[in-house]
């Protein structure tokens, strides 16, 4: 029920959600389908789609934020053979959960928006790889394709308009890996999700050596509404360069954790409001605003902060997945660090070695900082470590583990120090 | 041996997939077989391996990547705890401890009935309804107390 609250602002995506009207009747109510309708009614040319696109500033949501209508663009429109469509709803990025209310909640605005960027990027086959631990939402996933499917929406000839375009869902099993676009791939091949080397990027070698676009679930349960309002107007609801509405996942010490539609630009402080400030009235010590891979920013910062890709990226950090996870002055930073440190050396998937065995040295020093046995020069050791894996490995992991060390250390350098004077954790006594 | 049910699920995995791509059903042929079996044996991966027309080595390194899969023999009921970051934040550390002393296991062990193996799970794109705890797999509980947790066990349990 993390987003049916309705303290959202000008939402697009939540817009209009019940929890209960997410089968195609309340779809259609809500207007669902009718622009994929005026699309294939006017044979609309698939080269106007992408410019609207661009013009929307819209920006991949999963993580990256490359801009959507670029990266459409890189499809080859010319390749006469199977292209193919993914949308990426492998989220698994520590403190990011707005992929599973979308797909539960309003399930047939991915499956249009797929239509849509099918018919755009001339792809007929298309496939949704859904996060392993969410079984209720893919089964759920599941019934509104068959729904769509059994109403001549996807398949073959779709509406009359010759358009063919078949939908297949994609059970994951577990590996925060395969959230990375080619490692995703690798896994659809039937293969452990190890990243391949890029370029080639996916648009030209990706599934089964196929033109694939791998598109985020947020983006792409956004171009409906995008496509029906028109680029500009999109854009107009955001702001300069970071186009529409994002979902904020809030979690961590606020009152009401849950996902927050707000236009682009949206101070943090108003997020904050929204999610009910914080929990037992506590003061604010850290953001980590975009996913567990971006840098902290500390809370005072932050609440002067606005929520858009530039405003983040000017406090030295990064808007992410939209992530956002707050801690308050109860909080260690040695002991939280400790938890993303965890995972990272648990979700390393193992092929490049500054990554495999740097997320294990980082974990090991933290945890001992933690356990008051650290050693004098152990900052230092944290720093070395996490320089060597940034920038020397295929995917983005190791620098997903290296950032959060380091800009723990850049804030919050005097809590490790004290922590290993003093052999104890000096803000939870 | 897997069942005629199983294989006929196999099946309708493979034909999402274009001709030659066999082993892109491999990730849903083994979740079919674990279904079945409870954990995913040697032999199962061979089975498997066969039907698909791949190497066994390669069905184990899918295996054996992918955490939701059982390698070894687990209790009746699986049960995992998230406790990344956030879900910390709301207390999971506290519930998992609260779990381990409850079943009387530490993490990768299995009650001595046989009934529960508990797991600690990473990220499950939930964070908002921490603490989480999924069972089989496939079950996901959201906010989790101790209350809410006594009454899954017992449920469990029957």
């Amino acid at each position: 029920m993390t987003c049916l609250h309705g303290r959202h602002i000008d939402p697009v995506v939540f817009a209009g959600l019940d929890g209960a009207n997410w089968r195609l009747d309340g779809y259609v109510a809500r207007g669902g389908y009718e622009t994929l309708r005026r699309i294939l009614n006017e044979k609309t040319e698939p080269g106007k789609i992408i410019e609207e696109v661009k013009a929307s500033m819209l920006r991949g949501r999963g993580g990256a934020g490359f801009p959507t209508g670029l990266k459409w663009s890189f499809m080859p429109h010319r390749f006469q053979g199977q292209k193919y469509l993914i949308c990426n709803a492998d989220e698994s990025e520590p403190g990011t959960f707005k992929d599973r209310d979308i797909l539960r909640y309003n399930p047939h605005a991915v499956i249009e928006g797929m239509l849509i960027a099918a018919y755009a990027l001339g792809t007929s086959i298309g496939y949704c790889y859904v996060h392993g631990e969410i079984w209720d939402v893919y089964e759920r996933f599941c019934e509104a394709m068959e729904e769509a499917r059994l109403a001549c929406l996807t398949g073959k000839n779709i509406l009359g308009s010759g358009f063919d375009f078949d939908l297949h869902p994609f059970h994951g099993y577990g590996a925060y890996i395969c959230g990375e676009e080619t490692a995703l791939l690798e896994s659809m091949e039937g293969k452990k999700g190890w990243p391949r080397y890029k370029p080639p990027f996916p648009a030209s070698f990706g599934l089964y050596g196929q033109p694939t676009m791998i598109n985020n679930v947020e983006t792409l349960a956004s171009i409906p509404s995008l496509i029906k309002m028109g680029g500009k107007a999109y854009a107009a609801l955001g702001r300069e360069n970071n186009g529409g509405t994002k979902i904020f996942s809030v979690s961590g010490d606020v009152a009401m954790p849950g996902n927050y539609e707000v236009p682009m630009g949206t101070p943090f402080a108003a997020l904050l409001e929204l999610a009910g400030g914080m929990r037992d009235g506590k003061k604010i010590k850290a953001v980590i605003p975009g996913g567990s891979s971006v840098p902290v920013v500390p809370g005072d910062v932050m609440m002067q902060t606005n929520m858009d890709y530039d405003s983040i990226a000017k406090v030295g950090s990064m808007l992410g997945s939209g992530g956002v996870i707050v801690l308050d002055e109860s909080r260690c930073m040695v002991k939280s660090l400790l938890r993303l440190s965890y995972f990272y050396h648990d979700e390393s998937c193992g092929q490049c070695t500054p990554c495999r065995e740097g997320t294990g040295w980082l974990w090991r020093i933290v945890r001992r900082i933690d356990a008051g046995e650290g050693l004098p020069g152990d900052i230092d050791l944290l720093d070395s470590v996490a320089s060597n894996i940034s920038g020397n490995t295929i995917c983005g992991l190791g620098d997903a583990a290296a950032t959060p060390v380091r800009s723990f250390l850049k804030h919050f350098r005097h809590e490790f120090v004290d922590h290993i004077e003093h052999k104890r954790c000096l803000v939870q006594t | 041996m897997l069942s005629e049910k199983a294989y006929q699920k196999i099946d309708r995995e493979l034909e999402k997939f274009p001709a030659g791509s066999k082993a892109s059903a491999v990730m849903a042929a083994l979740a079919i077989a674990q279904d079945e079996q409870g954990w995913l044996s040697a032999e199962t991966m061979q089975e498997v391996a066969d039907y698909l027309g791949m190497p066994a080595v390669a069905v184990q390194e899918v295996a054996s990547f992918y955490s939701m899969y059982n390698t070894s023999p687990a209790g009746k009921h699986k049960i995992t705890i998230c406790t990344g970051l956030p879900c910390a934040l709301a207390g999971a550390e506290k519930t998992a401890e609260y779990l381990k002393e409850k079943l009387g296991v530490d993490y990768n062990q299995t009650t001595t009935d046989g009934q529960f193996t508990l797991k600690q799970g990473e990220c499950m794109g939930a964070c908002g309804d921490a603490p989480l705890l999924l069972v089989d797999n496939k079950r996901m509980c959201c906010r989790m107390t101790g209350e809410k947790i006594d009454a899954l066990v017992e449920e469990l349990k029957k």
